[in-house]
């Protein structure tokens, strides 16, 4: 099938830019997002304490996502330290909330404050560098982070990590799962607005002229170096929620759990899901927390009959997400949204799909 | 100061940097004829130490025969790379190109350990290794000594392959402009493969060097990454800044350790110090020492 470009309802026309700036580009967009925002709601007390866990942690990974598609499917910059700003975000509200008694609705976001701040200063070599150096550049940051969680002790207690509380709203205290469901897709909730709102703005549109072509958009008026760092600045700030989300949802923040592999995660979470949409990036995020998990039920069930896959399993789950990065690059390298694009295109244009 | 700690450090820097240099050699080399980064590097070189021990150990092979045999495998395993992994993105953005090698590199590691297990393995004495023999009042392993004669032993057979040879010169060309090269009647799908092929080989030979001097384990791709600033350091696509910025790095590891164990007593510098030397080269000098400098022409 040829390239479809995202097929509107008929007699959907826009005639204005106000229209074709909207925040839900249809009607049934908008009213999806809203049903499945109340269902979420609705059947968070009833899914289970497991799925409950992976909902959280789909919100918090998705978030973390979000950020990490701005700076690399909007602005076309390539990350490799995303998930060490995710553990600077989880210890920064970790400290915050526990050396200064900060109360942590205040400490959340001041630590995604915190992380943006960090994120600029690493992201000042994209000011000269672009893709490859970039890169490397970032993995050099990812490095430096971790080594100074290790050992910063006054900031993440060192190698005994630190201990982050369950928030509270003014003495309510988010104790259970349910809760904390709430909040992170309150959160969620927040991310999808906002990075859909900056992206119709003029800083979003600016972010996108960087990437097509930056040459021109350099000609046309576009603050480079701003928008480049800037970029780096929104990622960390998602990033830090994220993680800070993440440290009082584990009430503990280990040194040891932000390494390059979570960064490596985080670009298959966005890759998979579809640069350069918010949405991919929730299931992107999906994908890559489930695809362990049905790979190592997968696993059992085939060490019924091969019984040397038992020991297999914890490499297998790892296997899985490099595989999945290899196989969506080379068989679907616009992710699970053009998959999705491609599947309503052939119901709507049903005869001539083919 | 004590002299000669600083000496023996400096002696160990140059002769781990040989090695960097040799990895950031085929790294290099992947790079300038194929324009892909190799992430995987580090996991190449782990895993033809592994097939050349588990040839040693398990199959019971004398080592010159299972040398030859891993560079065999390690030739059909670059080729099989290139060709079924990377020649579907050609062409693709960057960002692919980089995830691609990223995946494969996350793949190979846990299945090597699944493989390999997790533990460090040495290999049987072949070479008497671990004796020591003192050179001019230093006390150098045998085994180090060996690496560095090895590593002099590849860089000149890279030199000469490059120079005087007919594949060579078509790696060249290939590197300089594709579609010239094409024209000409250079099989370009034949000179990637190729290059692969050489890049997978010799990180094969460094890493059963690097096996023999220390022991196997899955940790020796962080050769991987350390290549990365011995690379930047010297250019992207300078073969020669490779081996100057992986002698660099490997001294100044050395360096960082000294300076760490004499004066700041902070520890761990020297895993650290490459990381704060390759933001610094980035920010002041992307290029590198000997890089070609990327001139954009609107």
């Amino acid at each position: 099938m040829g390239h479809v470009p995202n097929p509107r309802p008929a007699g959907d026309f826009r005639t204005s830019y106000i229209d074709d700036n909207r925040l839900f580009k249809t009607h049934f967009e908008a009213r999806a997002a809203i049903f499945i925002v109340l269902a979420l709601i609705v059947a968070a007390p009833f899914v289970g304490t497991y799925w409950l866990t992976q909902l959280i942690l789909i919100g918090i990974y998705a978030i973390g996502a979000i950020g990490l598609n701005i700076l690399v499917g909007t602005t076309g910059q390539i990350s490799l330290g995303h998930g060490a700003f995710f553990g600077f975000g989880a210890f920064a509200s970790a400290w915050l909330a526990t050396s200064f008694n900060v109360p942590t609705l205040v400490s959340m976001p001041a630590a995604a404050l915190m992380t943006t701040a960090v994120g600029m200063i690493f992201g000042i070599p994209a000011a000269r560098i672009k893709g490859l150096y970039l890169a490397i550049a970032t993995l050099a940051s990812q490095f430096i982070l971790q080594d100074f969680f290790a050992r910063a002790d006054w900031f993440s207690g060192g190698v005994y990590g630190a201990l982050a509380d369950r928030p509270d709203i003014f003495g309510y205290v988010l104790d259970t799962d349910l809760k904390y469901f709430y909040l992170v897709l309150f959160w969620v909730v927040v991310s999808v607005f906002g990075v859909t709102n900056l992206l119709r703005s003029r800083d979003g549109r600016a972010l996108v002229a960087v990437r097509d072509h930056y040459l021109s958009a350099e000609v046309m008026g576009v603050n480079l170096t701003k928008y480049r760092v800037l970029s780096f600045g929104i990622s960390s700030f998602f990033a830090g929620l994220a993680g800070a989300l993440f440290g009082h949802y584990l009430e503990y923040v280990s040194v040891e759990g932000f390494t390059i592999l979570l960064s490596i995660q985080f670009l298959a979470m966005i890759i998979i899901g579809g640069l350069g949409s918010v949405y991919g990036s929730i299931l992107g995020a999906a994908f890559i927390l489930l695809l362990p998990q049905a790979m190592e039920s997968i696993t059992s069930v085939m060490a019924l009959v091969f019984p040397a896959m038992e020991s297999g399993k914890a490499y297998v789950k790892q296997m899985s997400i490099g595989a999945a990065i290899i196989l969506f690059l080379i068989f679907e390298p616009e992710g699970l949204v053009h998959r999705w694009q491609q599947i309503r295109a052939s119901w709507k244009l049903f005869p001539f799909s083919r | 100061m004590k002299w000669d700690l600083l000496f023996q450090l400096l002696v160990n820097g140059l002769i781990v940097g040989m090695l960097y240099g040799v990895v950031a050699m085929c790294f290099v080399l992947i790079y300038k004829s194929t324009q892909v980064v190799n992430f995987a590097q580090g996991e190449f070189l782990v895993l033809g130490a592994w097939v050349c021990l588990a040839l040693v150990t398990n199959m019971q092979l004398p080592f010159f025969l299972a040398f030859i045999f891993t560079l065999v495998f390690m030739a059909a395993f670059g080729i099989i790379v290139q060709t079924v992994i990377l020649r579907p993105l050609i062409g693709e953005p960057i960002i692919s190109v980089i995830m691609v090698t990223i995946g494969l590199s996350i793949f190979m590691q846990s299945l090597m350990n699944w493989i390999f297990g997790n533990d460090a393995k040495r290999f049987p004495d072949v070479f008497g290794t671990s004796d020591i023999v003192s050179i001019g009042g230093l006390n150098v392993e045998v085994a180090y000594l060996l690496s560095l004669v090895l590593s002099i032993i590849i860089m000149g057979v890279f030199f000469w392959f490059f120079r005087f040879t007919r594949h060579g010169l078509a790696m060249r060309a290939t590197a300089f402009d594709q579609q010239i090269a094409q024209s000409l009647g250079i099989s370009v799908k034949q000179t990637f493969a190729m290059a692969w092929a050489i890049s997978a080989v010799v990180s094969g030979v460094a890493g059963i060097v690097i096996g023999i001097v220390n022991s196997v384990s899955n940790s020796l791709a962080f050769v991987g990454i350390k290549v990365f600033p011995a690379v930047i350091l010297g250019g992207l696509d300078s073969i020669v800044g490779a081996v100057v910025g992986g002698i660099i790095i490997g001294v100044l590891e050395n360096m960082a350790e000294y300076v760490d164990g004499q004066w700041l007593k902070i520890g761990n510098l020297y895993t650290i110090a490459p990381f704060y030397v390759l933001i610094i080269i980035l920010m002041i000098k992307p290029y590198g020492l000997f890089g070609t400098k990327d001139i954009e022409r609107i």
